[in-house]
Order: C-alpha cells, then sequence, then structure tokens
C-alpha cells in the first residue's frame, strides 16, 4: 500500500462566525514551522471583527444567563472531543494534555457561573429612605483580549470564558507565534451554537494589530495580559481615548468570580415605596 | 462664537399662572464659622506652609468676599504629602480592622457634631442653597463615612472566597461641585481598606476639605494617614505624576480624566474615574405628570445643574410634550433664586465666573442654533455669579447642548413617540453616567432601566443618593463605583 496522502488543512481565522483568510491575503510561518501558513491579520480584519462582535453583543447579552451556560458547556464538550488534536499541536507532551484538561475545566467552570455571578457581584442596597435599590452586574460590551501566549490555548480558555459569561462579545488578538490551537479553538466555537460575532479570533502581529485595538472607539474593555511590555504604555494611552476599561492578569488569569468584574458595570437602580 | 445675545431673565418674562407668595428673608447666620486668615497645607498631621510660600485667594461666589488665603501647593509639598502617606502607610495597614473602623466612627460623629458649622461653610465657599448643604450634602458625608467604618473590620466577608490588601498610597483629586461628600465618597472607603490618602480639593471649594483636616486632628488620627494638599491643576498633576502613588481616583470632566488616564499609561498606577455625564431623563405619557415635573426641576436646578448625574436632557413623549412644558414653566415660576444661604432659596450661585462663562456660550450657541429658550423669572444679584433656572426647548440631537455637558441650570427637551425611540436617544452620547424614567408601568420600568447604558437609574425618583448605593458610569463617564459593596474595589487588590 502506498503511503497515504494528507489533506492538509488551511489555517483561517475565525470572523463574525465565518473562517476567514486575512482580507490582505498575507500569511506568516511561525518560527520553526516553515510547512504552514498562517493567516496574517489586518487593520481591517480587526475592524470587522470588532463590528460583528458590537452587533453580537446585545442579543448575546440578552439570552437567558441559562443558555449562555449551556453554550459555553457545550465549548467545553467540544474541546473534550478533539483533547488529542490539541494536545498533539500543543507539543504532544504530558504538560500539554494537562493544559487541555484545565481549559476544559474552565470552560465547565465557568459555563456554572453564567447564572450565579450576579448573586455575587450583585447586591440590594440598604438606602436610607422609602426606595427600593439594587445593583446588578451588566456586561461592559466589546472587549480586546490580548491572552498570555505562555498557554496558547489555556490563556485564550481563562480570559475569554469569563468575558462570555457574563453577556460580553470577544476580539481575540492571538498574536504570530505557533496559533494553531487558537485557530482550533475558532473551529471549536463554530460547532458550540456560540452565535456568530460574539468571539472573533484574528491571528497577526501584535505589534502591528494593537495600536487599532486600543484606539477603537467601539471598544469597551481591553485585556492587555499578554501585551508585551514595550507596547503597553501606548496601548494604555490609545484606551484612554474612550475611557476604556484596562485590566491585565499575569502570568495568567486565576478561576476566581473576580476576573469577571474586570469586564461588568455595575448598574443601580432605585424606585420609591409607596401605597 | 455665536453673535447672538442671552435675553435677560427679565425679557422673558411671563406672567405666573397664580399669585406667588412672597418670602421674608430667611438668612442662616454665618457666626458659626469661624475663619483664618489663611490656610496652610495638612502633611503628616500638621497644618505646613507650602514650599512656594504662595498662597491663592478663596472666595464666596455669591457675593465675590474672599473668604480665606489658602495654599498654593507644589510639587514638592505633593511630594511631602505622599511621603508622609507612606510612612504612614504601614501602620495604618498593620492596625487592627476594629481599630481603624473606631477612627472612622469617630469622624462620621464628629462630622454630625459639627454639621451645621461645615453646611455653612459649604455654603459660603461653594454657593450651593444652605438648605442643600445642611439636609443633603452633610447628612450624607457623615452617613458615608458611618457606613465604611462599618466595612473596616468585615472585609474578609465582602468578597466570598478572596483576600483583600489595600494598595497602599492614594492619589484623590476631587471637584467643587459637592466638596465635602466628594471628599467622603473619596476618603472614607481607601481608609476603611487600609490605604492611607493624600486629597487635592478643587480651587475654587477647598475651606471644608482644611476643616476636615481639623475633624482628623480632633480624631486623633494618625499622622499622615490623611493628607490635604490644596491647589490647581498643577497640584493634581504633581500627584498623578508622583511615582509612589499606588492608585489615582479622580471625580471631574472626561477631559481631565481622559489626560489622566493617559498620564498614568504603562505605569501599573491603579484608578478610578468618575467623569461627566448627558443624563436622559424620560417621561412617558402614562407618568404622574406632577411628579415628574418635580423630579425633572430636582433632576436639573438641583445644586444649580453643577451635578454630574444632572438630568439634563428631557425626553418627553410627544403626545405629553404640551402638558408637561407648560406645568414645568409654571413650576420654574416659583423657584427662589438668589442668597445660598437663605434657607427658602431654591437655586444659588454658580461656582465661578469661568464656569458662569462655559454656561452663558452654551446656552447662546443653542439659542444661535435655533433652541427656544425659557427662563424663571428673577431678579440675579448684582454681584456674584448667577445663572437662571432655564429651559431650551425645540433643539436637535445634533445641538450642542444636547450633546455636550453644561453643568449648569440648563435643561434641553426632546420628544420621542415608542420607548424603543427613548432608548436610542437617551443612549445616543458618549456619556453613561445616570438617566431617569418617569411611567406608571412597571415593566416599562424594568425594560427601559435593562437597556438604558447608564450606572444609576432613578425611576420616578431622581438625584437620590446613599452610602449603601454604588454609583458611577458606563462608558466616558469613568469606571470604577463609589457607595456601597462595590465602592470598596477600586480600593483594594483582590486575590482569590
Amino acid at each position: 500500500m502506498t503511503p497515504r496522502l494528507a489533506v492538509r488543512k488551511t489555517y483561517k481565522m475565525y470572523i463574525n462566525g465565518a473562517f476567514v483568510r486575512s482580507e490582505s491575503g498575507r500569511s506568516y510561518r511561525p518560527e520553526g514551522n516553515a510547512d504552514m501558513n498562517l493567516p496574517l491579520g489586518s487593520r481591517k480584519d480587526l475592524r470587522d471583527a470588532v463590528r460583528a462582535a458590537r452587533q453580537a453583543q446585545s442579543k448575546w447579552a440578552s439570552l437567558t444567563a441559562m443558555n449562555r451556560g449551556q453554550i459555553l458547556y457545550r465549548i467545553a464538550e467540544m474541546v473534550d472531543a478533539r483533547r488529542d488534536e490539541f494536545q498533539e499541536m500543543l507539543g504532544g507532551k504530558p504538560r500539554h494534555a494537562q493544559e487541555v484538561e484545565d481549559t476544559v475545566t474552565t470552560f465547565v467552570w465557568y459555563a456554572g457561573w453564567t447564572d450565579k455571578f450576579q448573586a455575587v457581584l450583585g447586591t440590594v442596597d440598604p438606602v436610607a429612605g422609602p426606595y427600593f435599590t439594587f445593583t446588578l452586574p451588566e456586561p461592559t460590551g466589546v472587549v480586546g483580549i490580548v491572552p498570555p501566549p505562555s498557554h496558547s490555548l489555556l490563556g485564550c480558555a481563562r480570559h475569554l470564558a469569563p468575558v462570555l459569561a457574563t453577556g460580553n462579545t470577544a476580539v481575540i488578538l492571538a498574536g504570530d507565534a505557533d496559533t494553531r490551537p487558537q485557530l482550533l479553538l475558532g473551529e471549536i466555537l463554530a460547532t458550540s451554537d456560540v452565535p456568530q460575532g460574539v468571539a472573533n479570533i484574528l491571528t497577526g502581529s501584535v505589534k502591528e494589530l494593537l495600536p487599532w485595538l486600543s484606539a477603537h472607539m467601539d471598544v469597551n474593555a481591553i485585556d492587555l495580559s499578554g501585551c508585551p511590555e514595550p507596547l503597553l504604555a501606548d496601548a494604555e494611552r490609545n484606551a484612554a481615548e474612550n475611557v476604556k476599561r484596562v485590566y491585565r492578569f499575569q502570568p495568567v488569569a486565576p478561576l476566581s468570580p473576580y476576573v469577571m468584574a474586570e469586564a461588568i458595570e455595575a448598574k443601580t437602580v432605585w424606585h420609591p415605596l409607596a401605597r | 462664537m455665536p453673535s447672538h445675545k442671552l435675553p435677560t431673565p427679565e425679557s422673558t418674562h411671563q406672567e405666573a399662572p397664580f399669585e406667588v407668595f412672597g418670602y421674608a428673608p430667611a438668612p442662616e447666620s454665618t457666626s458659626i464659622v469661624s475663619l483664618a486668615e489663611r490656610y496652610d497645607c495638612f502633611i503628616n498631621g500638621e497644618f505646613t506652609p507650602p514650599h512656594s510660600g504662595s498662597y491663592f485667594p478663596t472666595i464666596n461666589p455669591s457675593t465675590e468676599e474672599v473668604l480665606a488665603q489658602v495654599a498654593l501647593g507644589d510639587s514638592a509639598d505633593v511630594d511631602r504629602a505622599v511621603t508622609a502617606a507612606a510612612a504612614a502607610f504601614p501602620a495604618w495597614s498593620g492596625l487592627t480592622p476594629g481599630e481603624r473602623a473606631r477612627y472612622l466612627f469617630r469622624i462620621a460623629r464628629i462630622i454630625q457634631e459639627r454639621s451645621r458649622e461645615l453646611a455653612v461653610l459649604e455654603t459660603m465657599d461653594g454657593g450651593k442653597p444652605i438648605k442643600e448643604s445642611r439636609d443633603v450634602d452633610l447628612p450624607l458625608v457623615a452617613a458615608h463615612f458611618f457606613y465604611y467604618a462599618g466595612w473596616a473590620d468585615k472585609l474578609e466577608w465582602a468578597f466570598p472566597g478572596a483576600t483583600l490588601r489595600p494598595l497602599g498610597v492614594c492619589g484623590q483629586i476631587i471637584p467643587w461641585n459637592f466638596p465635602l461628600l466628594m471628599l467622603a465618597w473619596k476618603i472614607a472607603p481607601a481608609l476603611a481598606t487600609g490605604n492611607t490618602v493624600v486629597l487635592k480639593p478643587a480651587e475654587t471649594t477647598p475651606l471644608t476639605a482644611l476643616f476636615f483636616a481639623d475633624i482628623c486632628q480632633q480624631a486623633d488620627l494618625p499622622p499622615g494617614v490623611v493628607n490635604i494638599v490644596t491647589g490647581a491643576g498643577q497640584t493634581g498633576q504633581a500627584l498623578v505624576e508622583h511615582p509612589q502613588v499606588a492608585k489615582i481616583a479622580f471625580t471631574g470632566s472626561t477631559e481631565v480624566g481622559k489626560i489622566i488616564q493617559k498620564s498614568l499609561a504603562g505605569r501599573g498606577t491603579h484608578l478610578s474615574l468618575e467623569l461627566g455625564g448627558k443624563a436622559a431623563n424620560i417621561v412617558f405619557d402614562d407618568a404622574p405628570l406632577d411628579q415628574a415635573v418635580e423630579g425633572i426641576i430636582n433632576g436639573i436646578y438641583f445644586n444649580q445643574g453643577h451635578v454630574c448625574c444632572a438630568g439634563s436632557r428631557l425626553l418627553v413623549e410627544e403626545s405629553v410634550a404640551g402638558i408637561l412644558l407648560e406645568k414645568l414653566r409654571s413650576r420654574m415660576m416659583t423657584l427662589r433664586v438668589g442668597n445660598p444661604l437663605d434657607k427658602n432659596t431654591d437655586v444659588g450661585a454658580i461656582n465661578s465666573k469661568m464656569q458662569l462663562e462655559k454656561i452663558e456660550e452654551l446656552v447662546l450657541s443653542g439659542v444661535a442654533e435655533g433652541a427656544d429658550l425659557f427662563q424663571t423669572p428673577c431678579t440675579l444679584p448684582d454681584k456674584g455669579f448667577w445663572f437662571p433656572p432655564t429651559v431650551l426647548s425645540g433643539v436637535a440631537q445634533s445641538s450642542r447642548v444636547v450633546r455636550e455637558e453644561i453643568f449648569g441650570p440648563v435643561l434641553s427637551v426632546l420628544t420621542f413617540r415608542t420607548p424603543e425611540e427613548a432608548v436610542e436617544k437617551a443612549n445616543n452620547t458618549p456619556y453613561g453616567l445616570s438617566a431617569g424614567i418617569w411611567t406608571d408601568k412597571g415593566s416599562r420600568i424594568l425594560w427601559m432601566s435593562n437597556h438604558l447604558r447608564a450606572g444609576v437609574i432613578w425611576a420616578n425618583t431622581y438625584n437620590r443618593f446613599d452610602p449603601t448605593a454604588p454609583f458611577g458610569g458606563y462608558k466616558e463617564s469613568g469606571f470604577g463605583r463609589e457607595g456601597g459593596l462595590h465602592g470598596l474595589l477600586p480600593y483594594v487588590e483582590i486575590s482569590r
């Protein structure tokens, strides 16, 4: 029998629920992997992703918490089903199996938070007067994420799941290392009933794209955990242009409900009590 | 600059629909306040002359009389204050939580004991009606310290599973519209969580903060825990730029907030911002209109409209716009504008000449863009800074008076036909601090609250504040909350 000739996969970014090459037609070869061409996203790709995230946001936030939880759980199921593929892409060592396992755990954990974070991050406010007053956490809106590069898969999971759980939508800037795991995560999202535009994954140069993401006036918050130090000050300066919420977790966001607090707004509602 | 001249209040005079009572003058005595000729910075528990040797006058905006000379703090003073706060931090954060609580309870009590003195001083230095400083500002100031005093020894139960650590030295910069209340909103949660502070009061209203320094001494608060450096914008800038400051908390304009956020870029300094607003106050056709009128008046003329959450855009359902505006105008005829120290005064003095000029310029631009102007007919005092309660109707979404924060007693009126349109118009602003909803329909209140992108929603009420209720903005109105459980978060590092 002749050796099987593989049907190779074209790696594509995940924007607005579709798998796309960069509109710029550019690609890059990650260091040490001369045999693959990964998409080198452009600033137009980035704008498309932000627009998709914005369009998807209010509907995603208005799904029932139960429904969002089921979708996040479905992501965990899909990662679990392709754990071998992920492990091999990550490097094939036992620690990579652990990273996949931690990723599954992360999505399961946040799946359960979608209808519980309100109990931890919301309050009834006993004001001194005849009013019923309460404070609810609401999504901030569109969140730009530069995940920590140290864990290509888990970094995405730990920084994306809390943002999605609370009803935000996201644009992930995955960088230009070997980003196959992040691109595979796009395939997972596409088959987990995540509505189009809710999570977008771009690959490419952080140095090239971050100025546009951090300055984008329709991005409400930005997670700069994976931002290289030399780019940090500029990114934060850009972020001030529309008073973005800026946050970082290093080396990687913990499993904690307070990570969700970074991309929520507290809304306080007052109403008088009267007969 | 528009070429129109602003009509005087007299020229828009209309007949009151009924005979309005005259009120005899009822001035509050100022004898309870004894002012020194000049005030130094409060650093490390002591009043310390400024490094520059310079002082600037603070005036009563209703009379333009100089009340006192106040130290012009510079970067050397800021540095001394930050050094004192940093030196005090280990001991203060290392106190037992119960002891920190007791200091804050003490401060709350002293504020209650001295509340009349502080209320009168607040009105003298800032121009707000004594009715408000006495019945709103001061009770809230004391309540805020009382509330966060109670948190100081309960932090381990604040956020389940998490450990909280104080940040260190907090630089706090506050505005002139609620001088002592903003001080309370800043200092109480910072101290409760174990931080030490350097506070920069607003240039035009530094006096109550300096009296608060005296209260810290009365309370035997350890030196350096609270430091107060008076001055202008450059003093605040020196505080923002100081490398030993772990956190900046700022309340003020969105413009300055952005400058601060930019100058902190890449430094890892914590930041919370409470910035401007352009709140929609939305009235549906089924609203109790008379109540709504009271809410509109309170929403925009409370504190001369110098309120970041002021209901400065009235959105009224088209079918009741005519009757509502008629009721609003007739209610405006009864507003008493004048001496802030008079206990009957509803609307006091504009805080400064600069602010008055800004209000005048914006209202002129509104008239130039075609707005109909209505103002409370009143005789304004000769001295001081005054602007009569004003309504601009016939304005467009694109008008400057609809888009820009005026921070004065000026209401712009727009109409809508459906709840969706009301939401669309209300959210059509970079701001997102507050909003009002007036309707008898409960489900509509909840639906509207859900869709309005603002941090505080008042339904069938407006401008209510309480230490237990978080306050703060969405979008370009800032981030972080003040008040309530959420008000602890900007002052701690949280680890699970």
